[in-house]
């Protein structure tokens, strides 16, 4: 092969994780076509401290906005800025990764985190620049997209740092984002890789991708460790959210095949939270001996439960771990804080805490929200992760479908609660490192299927649980390619746009809304729904907004079906979808009859349109972003 | 005497943490002293804008020269490592901190608090910047064998050293040695002498 002819073409499938808390790089080589070439971990280039370049494979997700006065430009800046390179990208020139991790943990004020779970969430324009959150006026805030396209600048100047011949633009990419992400979510991501410049990209939901990293891993036997018939539950616990995904072996043309068949609400929830219990376990001991805790030893508080939490939890041996938060000072010594976590505090917060016993109809518990909302992440007010799998697997058993079953009241005799029944269980996120936990999700799901007299739940062991999700999805581009078994699934969700019905009005009561099916469930990459049989008079030059609706639990809703009611859990309300039918010829107040389509993208965004009936034109359908 | 003796050793027991902290620091500044002394430009990974303090000539690097076989060539360390290695075991284990404390003042409770502080940061330190293994693998108190021509500078004699080689005695300590040093790179022009910068909280 003659490299220099080769030189636009891709040579690695590289796989980015693009979390919460850490973002991972994952490449394997295109030109080796051998099943067994290794997929590596890109050990990314980062600042650890003014001044000090330091590699790591995680790269933090987090963005220290720095004072004007604060470093001097050249303490900050990294081996790819040095030099007047044409290759580099981001605008945005704010300390990423470890060193904003440590300059943040002494000024929260100015430290952007958790960027990803914004976008993720519908009732904020992401676009709008408020982070950090509930900081001083002065600062120059950055909006959620903002961080996000910075992150995926710095790892494509890490990587063509080290691969300066092969830039990432040019490379098989694949991104993943929560299986949980709605369509505005996942487009917002898909928009920040190309204003990184990286437009070839595609999305892969990441228990898919710790799926897909399980099969490269046992590439050999994985068919002999999966049968005909199997539902895998993947059960992915980062650093802030949770994400579950249902994966069923199923059988084509003779060979195995896999197929998506459903994913879980978005659960902010993760391995952080726990940290932060213990921490707070910690402190609340401290100052039950009458000392004050400032903000700086509560953060090294939590920083210390985390390092005895991972020894405790793995040396089974050990019963108490001492924590030690020592003054500022040079004087390091007296004046310290010396605190003890023991063996039975860990199990008790964080296996009861997180991974309490619960029975499978159980649903999480939730108090009303507060009304004076103010701008804030939705976090899971349940911290009982086995409660949100009980409350998943329960919505997905096809009995349980409908609210309007024959059995509404739940009066059906002894028969056990119904659930979808998974027969294997994949674990992945570093909570997992810790075998009590992935042993008491196990433990759960035991009970659960004994009770509707099911065999034992099989365990697939993941090799790598931190690194799992960008090496699957670097694994996926070799897949799209045609080496290895592919998991359909398409869409997670059926998509509705809901209209409200032509009624005479009625004082104090809203006109009923019906939904309208405009996708159904698991429509592929790269395909497009029918169009919807509804018609609607729309005026050009004018913009026209739209209900939205997503239902995880209707599968088998075709465009078209017209849904009169529904209950809360069945449909959930996304931000509102609007278009704005420009004219190119200028002319506005034109009638004109629309129907609408949706379509998934190569790149695996929703794509919605309105098509002309009775012509050519097309309009994009916009997901809102404004709040609501 | 003998008891008392015992007693002030228990006492003294956290201040050997101190020691070990200080004999550790002195191994790694003599190991990147000597790492960077040889040349080893591709294992500390110093980017070509900085300047070693010292340059580091060493025998190597001039081969032709017609005096090398009776010249015997001292070379000047580089100081960047070691300031590197201070600054690393500061920020992240408090060691000159601890070290600059007077521990008489303290008890051994507060002595041994502050040493598990120093412990697991340097020990991150160890293991983040240098990859360090055993010279002999076999268990120490068991008896190993050394043949003639075997490498002086990893093993070393003692006790009744009389005899020709092959060697047989008695192992007492495994030895280390760094395999690989994967030290930060430095942005040019930054200040290394400053190993932990004073902090003032507004």
């Amino acid at each position: 092969m003659n490299p220099v002819e080769n030189n636009n073409a891709a040579r690695y499938a590289v796989g980015i994780d693009l979390g919460t808390t850490h973002c991972v790089l994952a490449w394997r080589a295109l030109d080796q076509e051998a099943p067994e070439t290794a997929i590596e971990v890109l050990p990314i280039t980062q600042l650890g401290s003014p001044g000090s370049v330091v590699e790591s494979q995680q790269l933090a997700s987090l963005m220290y906005l720095t004072h004007p006065n604060e470093l001097s430009e050249q303490a900050l800046s990294l081996p790819w800025n040095s030099n007047s390179n044409s290759n580099v990208t981001g605008s945005l020139n704010q300390p990423l990764g470890s060193i904003a991790q440590n300059l943040g943990a002494k000024t929260p004020i100015r430290l952007v985190s958790s960027a990803k779970s914004w976008l993720g969430h519908t009732g904020v324009d992401c676009k709008e620049a408020f982070l950090p959150l509930d900081s001083v006026d002065e600062i120059d805030k950055v909006s959620p997209y903002e961080a996000t396209v910075a992150y995926l600048c710095h790892l494509k100047n890490a990587w063509q740092h080290r691969f300066p011949d092969a830039p990432l633009a040019q490379q098989k990419l694949t991104i993943t984002v929560p299986a949980s992400f709605d369509p505005k979510a996942r487009e917002l991501t898909a928009e920040a890789a190309q204003e990184a410049g990286l437009n070839q990209a595609i999305l892969l939901e990441e228990p898919q991708a710790a799926f897909y990293s399980w099969v490269f891993d046992n590439a050999d036997t994985w068919r002999d460790q999966v049968q005909l018939g199997d539902v895998i539950l993947v059960v992915d616990v980062g650093g802030g959210t949770t994400d579950l995904s249902l994966i069923e072996v199923k059988e084509d043309s003779g060979e195995l095949s896999l197929e998506r068949l459903a994913v879980g609400e978005h659960i902010l929830l993760g391995g952080d939270n726990m940290d932060l219990a213990l921490a707070y376990q910690v402190k609340a001991k401290v100052e039950a001996q009458g000392k004050t805790l400032e903000m700086w030893q509560i953060n090294a508080l939590t920083h210390g439960c985390r390092a005895a939490k991972e020894a405790l939890l793995t040396d089974t041996d050990l019963q108490t771990v001492p924590i030690v938060v020592p003054s500022r000072g040079s004087r390091m010594m007296g004046g310290g804080l010396r605190a003890e976590l023991t063996r039975d505090e860990v199990i008790t917060a964080l296996v009861e805490g997180f991974f309490p016993k619960a029975a499978v109809d159980e649903v999480p518990r939730s108090r009303p929200r507060s009304a004076l909302s103010k701008k804030s992440l939705p976090f899971a007010q349940d911290a009982g992760i086995t409660r949100h799998l009980a409350k998943f697997l329960s919505s997905q058993a096809p009995e349980n479908a409908t609210a309007f079953s024959n059995d509404p009241l739940g009066v059906n005799g002894n028969n056990p609660p119904a659930f979808l029944k998974p027969t294997a269980v994949l674990f992945n996120g570093g909570v997992f490192k810790a075998p009590i936990l992935a042993q008491r999700v196990g433990e759960n799901l035991n009970r659960w299927l004994e009770e509707s007299a099911r065999p034992a739940i099989k365990h697939l062991s993941s090799a790598d649980l931190d690194y799992a999700v960008a090496r699957g999805a670097a694994y996926y581009g070799t897949v799209r390619e045609g080496n290895g078994v592919r998991i359909k699934g398409g869409t997670a969700c059926a998509y509705y746009v809901g209209i409200e019905s032509a009624m005479p009005a009625v004082p104090g009561m809203e006109p009923p809304l019906q939904a309208f099916c405009i996708a159904p469930f698991g429509l592929e990459e790269g395909s497009s729904a029918a169009n919807s049989p509804e018609e609607f008079a729309l005026l050009t030059g004018q913009s026209v907004e739209f209900r939205f609706f997503a239902s995880k639990t209707r599968r088998d809703d075709q465009v078209g079906t017209v849904l009169e009611s529904w209950s809360d859990d069945e449909l959930m309300e996304l931000p509102p979808i609007s278009a704005k039918l420009d004219d190119l010829t200028g002319a506005s107040g034109q009638g004109v009859t629309v129907t609408l389509q949706a379509g998934v993208t190569e790149v695996g965004t929703l794509k919605l349109e309105a098509v002309e009936v009775q012509g050519q034109r097309r309009w994009k359908i916009e997901f809102d972003v404004r709040d609501h | 005497m003998n008891p008392q003796l015992e007693q002030l050793l228990t006492q003294l027991d956290p201040l050997h943490y101190g020691l070990l902290g200080f004999s550790f620091l002195l191994i790694i500044i003599l190991v990147i002293s000597r790492s960077t002394g040889s040349n080893n430009a591709d294992a500390v990974t110093t980017p070509d804008s900085v300047k070693p303090a010292a340059p580091a000539d060493s025998v190597e690097s001039e081969p032709q020269s017609a005096q090398v076989a009776s010249t015997v060539k001292i070379t000047e360390y580089s100081t960047d490592a070691a300031l590197q290695v201070l600054g690393l075991l500061q920020q992240e284990a408090r060691l000159i901190d601890f070290l600059q404390e007077e521990v008489q003042h303290f008890s051994d409770a507060e002595v041994g608090a502050a040493a598990r502080v120093v412990h697991e940061g340097a020990k991150k330190v160890l293991t983040d910047n240098f990859l360090i293994e055993p010279i002999r693998s076999e268990d120490e108190e068991s008896h190993v064998t050394l043949d003639e021509g075997f490498n002086t500078a990893e093993v070393r004699l003692s006790g009744n050293v009389v005899g020709k080689p092959p060697f047989t005695g008695l192992l007492i300590h495994r030895g280390w040695k760094v395999s690989e040093v994967k030290l930060p790179k430095v942005i040019d022009g930054h200040d290394l002498t400053i190993i932990a910068p004073a902090e003032v909280e507004l």
